[in-house]
């Protein structure tokens, strides 16, 4: 088995390239086979793998090929595997598989059918590659392949102008990050003499000092290619408006696997990160920031894929923190089991927005709990495990990294205070939307319910979010140990506590009605603070203002080239001259006379002038 | 010859006189003829101001002159006559702006 893992990314890539060549050709069925069965077979052989991975732990070594070399510098098509390889693999190849399978429910009526299919194993491929690559500029290609795949499915219906404007956003903006990485890795290239993640690590620890200058300036450089990727601060902005491509394409892509690559990279290299603490706290910062943000943005969206996509940045944030923290399994924990049940909300928001004839108001949804069972269920389980909700998988891990914070030396307990603030808001917000949709009165009837290619997914799902908790991911190999103490008791039953007052307020609030909130939402102050909120703190504005409009501005301005207008002063004179000049050749004979006339005065005049004797 | 002494500058005055009305006529007229007659006019102010010199110094030289303008104008005439009678052929009319055929 350890010898044909290429074939893993290589079925889905194989599949995609046929369905591009003659896709258009095929039948639907065939289409959705073919999509469907080669993630599929990816999927089975990566659970080959885990059987085997956790029978001897043998971390796999494999080197197909030299990519190029040049002067010392050979990449190599090489792949590595180890725990945290086959947890981001299983994630991908598994999710993938259920997210394609709900796929060829939600998009059988789409004409597009096989493009849709072979971006999305080209993005499966991508994102194999990135996460089994051996050396970071084979990461790199698999960074930019499924930021190109994320763009031609975020502009999926192309055909509406503001999808397509999203998907350039999404591109553009990640393109500021993937700039500095880049730039990060020609630093770590020319400073250590390779990019071989394995061998670069050792010469790392070995080259530089605990807080040198060096190894921070490439941290934070790879921290920007991460934040972007990962829709954090202050790049985070890409991530709502990506969610105008279909909903499957939102779950796996911006929710369950592309979003986190980010917090692999930062996982992958952690060595490097020990070596620079200063990146770390600022990896901490931003996601614990990100996080807070999003979540009172969660708050106010009525959009049910955007609720969901500002939950994504903030969960992202948590991560970050986790990463920050050195809580690095609880981080990729969280990664795993975020990819559980975000993907099942993202499902779930999908198969409501497919019965619903394509509602996204979550105002004009509302009790569907009797009419669409399947679906409400697996919004309660999400929700639960997105809130954290005690025994859900994502109590498990967003308990560790509160945790794990709170022992973090001098800031340690702040970042907890505002991670709790934020488990308190992650609660409200994901059970109001439960609450909304699927309570109260029936304002738009459902036309149909799940079929069964939309139901299995969602159970499986739903099973992975509730006992997803109690898998042990085999990454103790991978990064260093914790020390294993453990805070005081009570925080620890303030941690589990937080969510459970969650859930309250907003059944108080979104349910029984018992606590008003609206005498504080239409004060003036709440007004001005809510709409602040739903516009995402006013950050796409303030880009718009800083960025775009000067830009456009600019390139307006040089629209009419104002060089070549300079050269084209010239032209306009000769113009002008020409045209006074041939005015004069009228044919009107009196005019020659009385110009004769005038020069003649004019010479006479000029004559008189003169001074004496210079003539 | 002292019967009538006039000063210089008083024939010239009225040549210069003479030589500007010519060249207004020149100017403001559009009937060819009286174009014609306008350069007859400003020829015959530049004779008298020859002639006026020439008996002003005792020199003979001004007469010569009166005499080649004289001829010279005679000729201008015959030619341009001929011209006008062309005019009149091809454009049906003497006046010069009509018989302007230049778009500009």
């Amino acid at each position: 088995m350890s010898e044909t893992i290429w074939l893993i990314p290589l079925i889905p890539l194989l599949s995609s390239v046929t369905l591009m060549l003659v896709g258009t050709r095929l039948k639907a069925s065939q289409v959705g086979a073919l999509g469907v069965g080669s993630v599929g077979i990816s999927a089975l052989l990566t659970l080959l793998l885990a059987t085997e991975f956790m029978q001897n732990q043998q971390v796999i070594q494999l080197s197909l090929w030299t990519w190029m070399e040049v002067a010392g510098f050979a990449p190599g098509i090489s792949f590595y595997f180890d725990g945290l390889t086959l947890v981001m693999m299983s994630v991908i190849t598994g999710v993938g598989f259920l997210i394609h399978l709900f796929s060829t429910e939600f998009m059988e009526k789409d004409p597009s059918y096989a493009r849709y299919f072979a971006y999305l194993n080209m993005f499966v491929a991508a994102m194999l590659v990135l996460v089994m690559a051996d050396n970071l500029l084979l990461l790199y290609l698999g960074w930019e392949g499924v930021g190109v795949c994320s763009y031609l499915l975020v502009g999926f219906w192309y055909q509406h102008n503001a999808n397509g404007y999203a998907a350039r956003k999404a591109f553009i903006v990640t393109r500021i990050g993937d700039t500095a990485m880049a730039m990060g890795l020609l630093l770590l290239f020319t400073e250590l003499g390779t990019l071989d993640i394995q061998t670069m690590v050792g010469e790392a620890d070995q080259t530089w000092q605990v807080g040198a200058t060096v190894p921070t300036i490439a941290c934070l450089l790879l921290v920007c290619g991460a934040v972007g990727k990962s829709a954090q601060l202050p790049l985070h902005t890409w991530l709502p408006d990506a969610m105008a491509g279909p909903t499957p394409v939102s779950a796996l892509i911006h929710a369950a696997t592309m979003v986190t690559a980010g917090v692999y990279l930062i996982a992958r290299t952690h060595e490097l990160f020990l070596l620079a603490p200063i990146a770390m706290t600022v990896v901490a910062v931003i996601g614990i920031t990100t996080s807070l943000m999003a979540a009172f943005t969660a708050l106010m969206q009525t959009d049910i894929k955007r609720i969901l996509a500002y939950s994504t940045i903030s969960q992202i944030g948590y991560m970050f923190l986790a990463l920050g923290v050195g809580a690095w399994s609880a981080g990729i924990f969280h990664l795993m089991t975020h990819a559980f049940f975000k993907a099942l909300l993202f499902l779930g928001s999908g198969a409501i927005i497919h019965c619903l004839h394509h509602e996204h108001n979550i105002f004009k949804m509302g009790g569907l709990r009797t009419r669409m069972p399947v679906t409400f269920w697996s919004f309660m389980i999400g929700s639960s495990a997105l809130a954290a909700l005690p025994m859900t998988s994502g109590f498990f891990s967003k308990d560790q990294i509160l945790l794990q914070a709170y022992q973090f030396p001098e800031i340690g307990p702040g970042l907890w205070v505002a991670g709790l603030l934020g488990a308190l808001l992650t609660a409200i917000y994901s059970f109001r939307l439960v609450f909304v949709v699927f309570f109260g009165s029936v304002n738009t009837e459902p036309d149909k319910d799940t079929g069964w290619r939309m139901a299995v997914p969602l159970s499986i799902l739903c099973l992975l979010a509730m006992v997803g908790g109690w898998f042990m991911i085999p990454v103790s190999e991978v990064f260093p140990a914790s020390d294993g103490s453990h805070p005081a008791h009570w925080v620890e039953y303030v941690s589990i506590s937080v969510p459970i007052v969650g859930v309250l307020v907003a059944y108080l609030i979104f349910y029984t009605g018992q606590l008003k909130v609206d005498r504080l939402a239409n004060s003036s102050f709440g007004k001005s603070l809510g709409k602040l909120w739903l516009s995402g703190w006013g950050i796409d504005l303030l880009y718009d203002r800083l960025f775009v409009k000067p830009y456009y501005g600019l390139a307006n301005k040089l629209k009419s080239e104002p060089v070549d207008a300079l050269y084209g002063l010239i032209v306009t004179i000769n113009q002008t001259l020409n045209q006074w000049l041939s005015s004069a050749q009228s044919g009107r004979m009196r005019w020659y006379i009385a110009s004769m006339v005038a020069g003649l005065i004019l010479v006479i005049m000029l004559a008189a002038n003169l001074p004496e004797g210079a003539l | 010859m002292d019967g009538l002494n006039i000063p210089l500058n008083h024939i010239l005055l009225v040549s210069s006189l003479l030589f500007a009305i010519g060249m207004l006529g020149l100017m403001i007229r559009r009937n060819i003829i009286f174009i014609l007659m306008s350069l007859e006019v400003m020829l015959n102010a530049a004779a008298l101001a020859f002639v006026a010199a020439g008996a002003h110094w005792g020199q003979p030289d001004g007469q010569v002159v009166f005499m080649l303008i004289l001829t010279v104008a005679a000729a201008e005439v015959a030619v341009g006559l001929g011209l006008v009678l062309q005019v009149q052929k091809r454009f049906k009319t003497l006046d010069m702006d009509d018989a302007n055929r230049m778009q500009g």
